[in-house]
């Protein structure tokens, strides 16, 4: 069947079966190979994307025909190159990574969370992250990561008051 | 792995997708969060040739109190029960249970019908709807009917809902505010079903004794139980140690684990006395009161 998928801002037609699930859309169809697939199970959350904005998403557990008529921001959809967004600076600058594959997931999942939570405590972000597993860092510099991009995030609002 | 092949149906309203059930039968299935169905389509544990989305049923996306009930309709997710106020306020079992059963992110997605309605053996809401005496209500072409919790929970992965029908609301009392309740469950870590687990809901009288017990465990057999023989010793009596202690022996009795990765049989047995016990204090602790001696 032929869906539209509407993914960081652009219009994907694609052509799929009901039982293809998001990530396999979104990787072999729209060419977006930010989101991972990292176990069978829909444990691991290194497939999270967010779905209008704020929701994540595990993509890997969601058919891709549930996704028409959302709006889906991947990592791509973030930033990139020289225009890096700061969350993906931080994870950067702090050393929030080692190998990398649970990275995007990571960030997609900390951008949600931060549309919910602006001034996220130590726990909050732990708890708020804890549906994505990282098999290399032990997730402190993540943290510091995720306190970083928040406070910058949340700098030009403080500015203006 | 890929799910097996199916036909995808959207539904608008309840009426819709009990037509369509009723129109493919019994390998078609409703999708709601997906959190449970596909996982289990992806290892083929299920295959249902025909499924009917709910997501889109904007009618069904409501949290509504009212005359001393709470009502929640078929798409309403965890992270709704989490984030809400109105819950966090005034339905402390509720609020406990969003707060750990799965993961964050699973959260978003899944519902509380739909756990229910998967009515996994460890799964929580299950046990918690036991305690907190909830009630279902079921629709088919014919109409609708409400079943009770106990009627409701079955067997494993089995409940009142037969073939062609969709579960639309679910209906929580609202606990006066002689109520208190907890969810005490141990997981190995972080959207792990749990070890064991106990739900607690207690409303005190005026005097402290107890006016109403609810009791449900999960993960210590096929199905999650009540532990009525432990509520029915709390009932009209002071919250004392040794009756706590008699409390929780009824409930390691009803339990009948199988060992897994998660603990031995003997171990799951005991531990889920512990939490029966642990749940009592906590709801007590939460009107401000203490065990008697
Ligand atoms: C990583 C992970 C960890 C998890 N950990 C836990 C945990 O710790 N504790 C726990 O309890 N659960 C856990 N779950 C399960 C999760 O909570 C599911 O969301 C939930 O069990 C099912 O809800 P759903 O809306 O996703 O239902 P679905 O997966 O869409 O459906 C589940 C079943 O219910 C049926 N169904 C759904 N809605 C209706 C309806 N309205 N009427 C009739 N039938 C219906 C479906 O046909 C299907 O058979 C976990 C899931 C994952 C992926
Ligand atoms: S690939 Fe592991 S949760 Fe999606
Ligand atoms: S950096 Fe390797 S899994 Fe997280």
């Amino acid at each position: 069947m032929e869906i539209t998928l509407n993914v960081n801002g652009q219009e994907h037609k694609v052509d799929v079966e009901p039982r293809t699930l998001l990530v396999y859309a979104l990787r072999e169809n729209c060419g977006l190979k930010g989101a991972h697939v990292g176990c069978d199970s829909s444990s691991c959350g290194v497939c999270t994307v967010v779905l209008d904005g704020k929701i994540p998403v595990k993509s890997c557990t969601m058919f891709a025909v549930q996704a028409e008529g959302h709006e889906i921001t991947t990592i791509e959809g973030l930033g990139g190159g020289a225009n890096l967004h700061p969350l993906q600076k931080a994870f950067h600058e702090q050393h929030g990574l080692q190998c990398g594959y649970c990275t995007p997931a990571m960030i997609m999942s900390s951008y949600a969370l931060l549309q919910h939570n602006p001034d996220p405590s130590e726990d909050d972000i732990r708890r708020g992250l804890s549906g994505n597993l990282c098999r290399c860092t032990g997730y402190m510099n993540i943290v510091k990561a995720v306190q970083q991009a928040a406070a910058d995030m949340r700098q030009p609002a403080e500015a203006a008051d | 792995m890929f799910p097996a092949s199916f036909d995808f149906y959207r539904a608008h309203s309840a009426e819709e997708a009990v037509s369509l059930l009723g129109e493919h039968g019994a390998d078609s299935r409703i999708l709601a969060g997906g959190q449970s169905l596909i996982p289990a389509m992806r290892y083929r544990l299920a295959q249902p040739t025909v499924l009917v989305d709910i997501n889109q049923m904007q009618a069904a996306n409501y949290i509504t109190e009212e005359n001393g009930e709470l009502r929640i309709g078929a798409t309403v997710r965890d992270s709704d029960l989490e984030f809400s106020d109105l819950i966090r306020t005034n339905y402390q079992l509720m609020s406990d249970v969003s707060d750990v059963v799965a993961d964050p992110i699973v959260r978003f997605r899944g519902t509380l019908i739909g756990s229910l309605c998967h009515n996994d053996p460890s799964g929580d809401w299950p046990a918690a709807m036991l305690a907190a005496r909830a009630k279902m209500i079921i629709q088919n072409k014919d109409g609708k009917r409400v079943v009770n919790a106990d009627e409701f929970i079955v067997d494993s992965f089995t409940t009142a809902v037969e073939e062609g029908e969709m579960a639309v609301e679910t209906i929580w009392p609202t606990p006066s505010k002689n109520t208190g309740a907890s969810y005490q469950k141990i997981e190995r870590k972080v959207g792990d079903y749990a070890t064991a687990a106990a739900a607690v809901q207690l409303e005190l009288n005026e005097d402290g004794t107890v006016k109403e017990a609810g009791i449900g465990i999960t993960a210590v057999s096929y199905v999650a139980l009540r532990v009525a023989e432990g509520e029915a010793l709390l009932r009209g009596q002071k919250v004392t140690r040794n009756l706590i202690k008699a409390v929780a022996a009824e409930a390691s009795k009803m339990a009948d684990p199988i060992a897994d990765g998660r603990g031995s049989a003997e171990y799951k047995k005991e531990v889920v006395g512990v939490l029966v016990a642990k749940g009592i204090m906590q709801s007590l602790e939460r009107l401000g009161r203490k065990v008697e001696a």
